[in-house]
């Protein structure tokens, strides 16, 4: 899939609960000889312990690596650490640098820096959101899905998840929290920090906002949720849960467009992620649209459909908003772009 | 910013993206960008019809976003559209509505 904003720099953005194991992973990260060529925003210097591998220190706040990798702290705002950085680096005080990795708070909820990225009237020419990579503690990430909001926010705006502390559960525990997140977060791949395939650089250049490098050979990975044996009550009542509207009709795009904007209007701080593919009236090939809550990314025009299969289909995760109504909803404002009555949604939950 | 008019841009909006490789958009030849936007305005005011609203043309750029009692504001593009709509309508414009998808599904024109 083409790059939408083939000169801008990628911005992968880490986040995780306290503890879930993120400053580990920085730590690997930074010394990775992968990331020669990437600049790492963190909270603060001493978490991550950077003393041996101190090549120079460029002031205060940035630091050079030996591995080559730029680190910097943020004070104060993010998008000033930003801008500086960018200042930086066209003044050739910094090194070249092609991809931007940034640290979020362990209780951040990672929407907001998403929003800087878009709405900053510098950083938005010079820096484009890839993915969001959530670090999840395989000890104690199922207890802190059931009780802290932002963990669950954090695994289901997810493009990656990385499982930690892999090495100190067994199996089954492992199998119970991805079968947790995936009634969250039905299609983020899962990467194993400790697994033999552990590869930093298809981590960071994996499935994007901006859609390139998606894991499936299409380019687009719509994976349906996997259904939730035993659980109390429909998907409907739970607080956070993930649902696929499958879509028979052909969609008309200024109805669509008028629908998901009036939708995230209202309802965007609930709407945690909405990816779909589109079969769009009057297109032969599929559009691909990624949101996260309010911030919906630029549409991408796909080369081709990934299988025999032309149905549009559109995953949602939702805080609190009731599947049916979104899918009758979208139905009757579709309705009123096609020239005959569309139908027929089926809905996996 | 426009010479003429001293409007100024703001950011790109998903619905209007500059046309580029790879981004699927509307926003293309000007006789696709002027089919798009009649549509769009026509879809939009039997939307806009159910909270006393209506939306129109202004000069291929920009909408006109109007109350029955003739209070009329500007409006770039989606993105402000709806949350301009609930200011000068006073009321919640939501998709999810009941009452909302009751009417629309009632089918034709209100």
């Amino acid at each position: 899939m083409p790059d939408t904003f083939p000169d801008f720099t990628p911005v992968n953005l880490l986040t995780g609960f306290l503890g879930s194991g993120k400053t580990t992973l920085l730590h690997r990260l930074l010394q990775d000889p992968a990331l020669s060529d990437t600049a790492v925003l963190i909270n603060e210097f001493g978490e991550v312990g950077l003393d041996h591998h101190l090549l120079e220190r460029i002031d205060d706040t940035m630091l050079l690596l030996q591995s080559g990798c730029i680190c910097c702290t943020i004070r104060g705002e993010l998008a000033q650490a930003m801008r500086d950085l960018q200042s930086k680096r066209e003044r050739g005080i910094v090194p070249p640098f092609r991809r931007l990795i940034m640290e979020s708070t362990g209780l951040a909820d990672p929407f907001p820096v998403l929003s800087t990225l878009k709405s900053d009237p510098v950083l938005r020419h010079h820096f484009k959101a890839a993915n969001v990579i959530t670090t999840l503690d395989a000890v104690n990430g199922l207890a802190q899905l059931e009780t802290h909001g932002e963990s669950v926010r954090q695994a289901a705006i997810a493009d990656a998840i990385v499982l930690t502390k892999t090495d100190l559960t067994d199996e089954p525990a492992v199998a119970r929290l991805m079968q947790r997140v995936r009634r969250i977060n039905p299609d983020a791949p899962f990467v194993d920090a400790h697994g033999d395939h552990f590869d930093i650089d298809r981590l960071l250049s994996g499935a994007s906002g901006s859609g390139e490098g998606a894991p499936a050979r299409s380019g687009f990975y719509c994976e349906e949720p996997v259904s939730v044996i035993g659980e109390a009550g429909s998907a409907h009542q739970k607080p956070v849960h993930s649902f696929v509207m499958t879509i028979d009709a052909r969609i008309d795009w200024t109805a669509f467009g008028l629908w998901l904007t009036m939708l995230l209007n209202r309802h965007g701080d609930k709407v945690l992620r909405v990816k779909g593919i589109l079969n769009i009236e009057g297109e032969d090939n599929p559009v691909a649209i990624h949101g996260v809550q309010h911030l919906v990314h630029p549409p991408v025009h796909m080369t081709g459909w990934p299988s025999d299969d032309r149905r549009s289909r559109i995953v949602f995760i939702v805080d609190g908003l009731d599947a049916d109504l979104i899918r009758r909803s979208f139905s009757a404002f579709n309705r009123l772009g096609l020239p005959q009555p569309a139908a027929d949604i089926t809905e996996t939950a | 910013m426009c010479s003429l008019c001293g409007i100024l841009g703001s950011n790109e909006h998903w619905t209007d993206a500059v046309a580029r490789p790879g981004v699927f958009t509307r926003n293309t030849e000007r006789v696709d960008r002027r089919r798009e936007r009649a549509k769009r305005v026509r879809i939009a005011s039997r939307i806009l019809t159910e909270f006393g609203l209506t939306l129109s043309d202004w000069q291929g750029s920009s909408f006109l976003l109007s109350t029955r009692t003739g209070k009329t504001e500007m409006v770039e593009d989606l993105g402000h559209l709806w949350p301009l709509a609930e200011k000068i309508s006073g009321r919640v414009c939501d998709p999810l509505s009941h009452a909302l998808i009751e009417r629309l599904e009632g089918g034709g024109d209100a």
